[in-house]
């Protein structure tokens, strides 16, 4: 076990090379100069030089690279540009929010779309079946940030039930903490409710056609036990594979929503970065989303084990 | 009370499909006594294991209609309510199925799936029927149950799993045990194993037992009365000993010859009933048998003939088998001139 998650700690090491050079190259390739975007357009070519000296931009690309990623592996992500603090600690200082928000989106979305998911199944090709594979046909469909608009709209603007945006750091209150992020959790997690319902949907169906459900009722077990005791389990693995999957697209696609609703997570820290053509910050910042990507689908493998006895590890 | 257990009178199953309605058993009636062991035999398709199925209403009951009765200890089963069901199913009635390797839950130890099944039906604490569900093991003849118990399925052979489904299914003492193909999936020398336990267990329980086959040596081995089906039909039924020394009905006679005999000359052909099962869907006129008998008159082909009592307690289905007795029956017939023919 131990032995398990050394080795998959281990594999992120090139996982990080490959993203790193990726990065790297994408923001080289793309024009644009940093110094002429920090300097403003007044800027005189002999300042913008300087600059370019300061920073270090007129070095051999490769040379460039093996600086950078020297540090990285040393974990310094280097210092931002336009911020003039470190990459790690500006990328913390944002992460909160958007951690909060796509935790929170993930949870509605899960408790919304298993119990969803089963009922469509338990009920297949009823009118209630139907109308959940509606909605969440509808939930895929629907681009998160006209959600989003349509949120603010309905409940914040006209209704004014919820704060329309903005948000508000956990030591504000809980309450208060919430209030602000259940609109954006909702435009976030939408698609990942619908995807969750559907495999819900479908994995229970492979499983109450198990022969193993037929010997629970023949045993005489409830109906009710039979879908959350002898079902629901067996199911749980696709889902929670979808599960995985989602909450990593939630931290690393917030950007969208976190600009719909002014929230100052990770998503807007690359935006402004993109912006201001902030190497060192939008190259430390996908990398780390990137590690975070690799660890929920460690942590997931894991609970599979826990779900799962034929996939535990360290077993004979 | 009489000694007679289970009654199936007059089944119909029909199942509601896309393509309209297919009735997969038409008329069954037979009957269980306690201790008894009654063999359900026939070919792939013929109804035996969905008439199994509708004893406990295992079936899909929103696509399925039943007609007839089912009655368990004189009241009928088809009109239980589901909480009356749930109370029969693993407690009365116990059921084995087919393939042991996808018939226990994957993600619970063998234990807790017999826990669970006498939890249900049984007023004991969680302590107690652990100790019975280890006890159970043990008198399935698995090894070292204490080890066993708390392992999951898939760390267990085949042969040891079937034996943890009868234990499951013999926990709660039932009166009656419908075993569906229990051994078909099973190796020779395990299937063996399992009969003689599922033989034994029989006796020391005092149960009755439907054992659900399309191999005739299970029959021999185990039954003391047959019923054979085909086509979603019962065709004949006798005690064993008359259905392997006088077999009436031509489809009987045709499943016998057709086993292979391990004394005798080895370069003779094996009898094969010509043809193929229609589906349900082109169920023939009359006899449903007849388009693949060689006896079949214009009579069969157009008259359905009923299932009729002969001698004590023989039932045959079939306008012409007095005359087929007298002819010998099938391989005596024209059969075995096309045969020369074609060799």
């Amino acid at each position: 076990m131990k032995g398990y998650i050394l080795r998959r700690l281990l594999s992120l090491i090139p996982v990080l090379f490959v993203v790193a050079v990726v990065v790297f190259l994408l923001m080289h390739i793309t024009p644009g100069d940093p110094a002429a975007v920090i300097l403003g357009p007044e800027a005189s070519p002999d300042e913008i030089a300087e600059l370019r000296e300061n920073l270090g931009l007129n070095r051999p690309v490769t040379e460039q690279f093996v600086s950078w990623f020297g540090g990285v592996l040393q974990g310094d992500l280097g210092n931002s540009i336009f911020m003039k603090q470190p990459v790690l600690q500006a990328f913390f200082e944002h992460l909160g929010p958007t951690l909060s928000l796509a935790i929170m989106a993930q949870i509605l979305a899960i408790v919304v779309a298993i119990p969803l998911g089963i009922l469509a199944a338990k009920f297949r090709g009823s009118f209630l079946d139907q109308t959940f594979m509606g909605i969440s046909l509808l939930g895929i469909s629907i681009p998160s940030f006209l959600l989003g608009l349509f949120l603010i709209l309905l409940v914040g603007v006209e209704l004014k039930w919820l704060p329309v945006a903005g948000y508000k750091p956990l030591n504000d209150g809980l309450w208060n903490h919430i209030k602000y992020l259940i609109l954006p959790a909702i435009a976030l997690g939408s698609m990942q409710a619908a995807l969750i319902a559907r495999m819900t949907r479908s994995s229970m169906l492979d499983v109450l056609n198990a022969n193993y459900i037929k010997t629970a009722r023949s045993k005489g077990v409830k109906e009710s036990f039979i879908v959350i005791k002898h079902t629901l389990r067996n199911a749980f693995i696709p889902i929670l594979t979808i599960i995985g999957h989602t909450f990593g697209t939630l931290v690393a696609g917030a950007a969208v929503v976190e600009t719909v609703f002014n929230i100052p997570g990770i998503g807007q820290l690359i935006i402004n970065s993109v912006e201001r053509r902030d190497f060192a910050v939008i190259q430390g910042s996908v990398l780390l989303i990137a590690v975070s990507y690799v660890l929920i689908n460690l942590v997931i493998d894991l609970l599979y084990g826990v779900i799962d006895p034929r996939v535990r590890l360290g077993r004979k | 009370m009489s000694d007679l257990l289970l009654e199936v009178k007059n089944l119909k199953v029909h199942f509601d499909t896309e393509n309209g309605r297919v009735t997969a058993v038409d008329d069954v009636s037979f009957s269980v006594k306690q201790g008894e062991t009654v063999g359900v035999v026939g070919e792939s398709g013929c109804g035996k294991s969905v008439t199994a199925e509708s004893i406990l209403r295992l079936l899909d009951e929103k696509h399925t209609n039943y007609e007839g009765n089912i009655f368990f200890q004189e009241k009928d089963i088809l009109r239980f309510r589901y909480s009356e069901l749930q109370k029969l199913r693993g407690n009365d009635i116990s059921m084995i199925f087919q393939d042991p390797m996808s018939s226990l839950n994957p993600v619970y130890t063998v234990g807790n799936q017999i826990v669970e099944a006498l939890l249900l039906h049984q007023n004991l604490t969680k302590k107690e029927a652990e100790e019975k569900a280890v006890d159970m093991l043990r008198l399935t003849g698995i090894p070292l149950p204490e080890k066993r118990v708390n392992e999951y399925p898939h760390e267990l052979s085949g042969g040891m799993r079937q034996r943890v489904m009868i234990a499951m299914a013999l926990s709660c003492k039932p009166k009656l045990l419908i075993a569906d193909e229990p051994t078909t999936a099973l190796d020779v020398t395990i299937q063996s194993q399992i009969l003689d336990l599922i033989k034994d267990l029989k006796d020391e329980f005092n149960m009755g037992t439907i054992m659900i086959t399309h191999d005739l040596g299970v029959v021999a081995e185990v039954c003391t009365k047959v019923v054979v089906m085909y086509l979603g039909q019962v065709i004949e039924e006798a005690s064993v000993e008359s259905i392997f020394s006088s077999p009436l009905h031509p489809y009987t006679q045709g499943l016998l010859k057709s086993i292979p005999h391990i004394e005798g000359p080895r370069d003779e052909k094996l009898y094969v009933i010509e043809g193929k099962v229609p589906t349900l869907n082109q169920i023939p006129a009359g006899c449903r048998f007849a388009p693949r008998c060689e006896f079949a008159t214009d009579l069969c082909r157009t008259e359905k003939p009923q299932l009729d009592s002969y001698e004590n307690d023989r039932k045959v289905r079939c306008w012409h088998f007095k005359e087929i007795q007298e002819k010998g029956g099938v391989m005596n017939g024209n059969r075995n001139e096309s045969d020369k023919v074609r060799s």
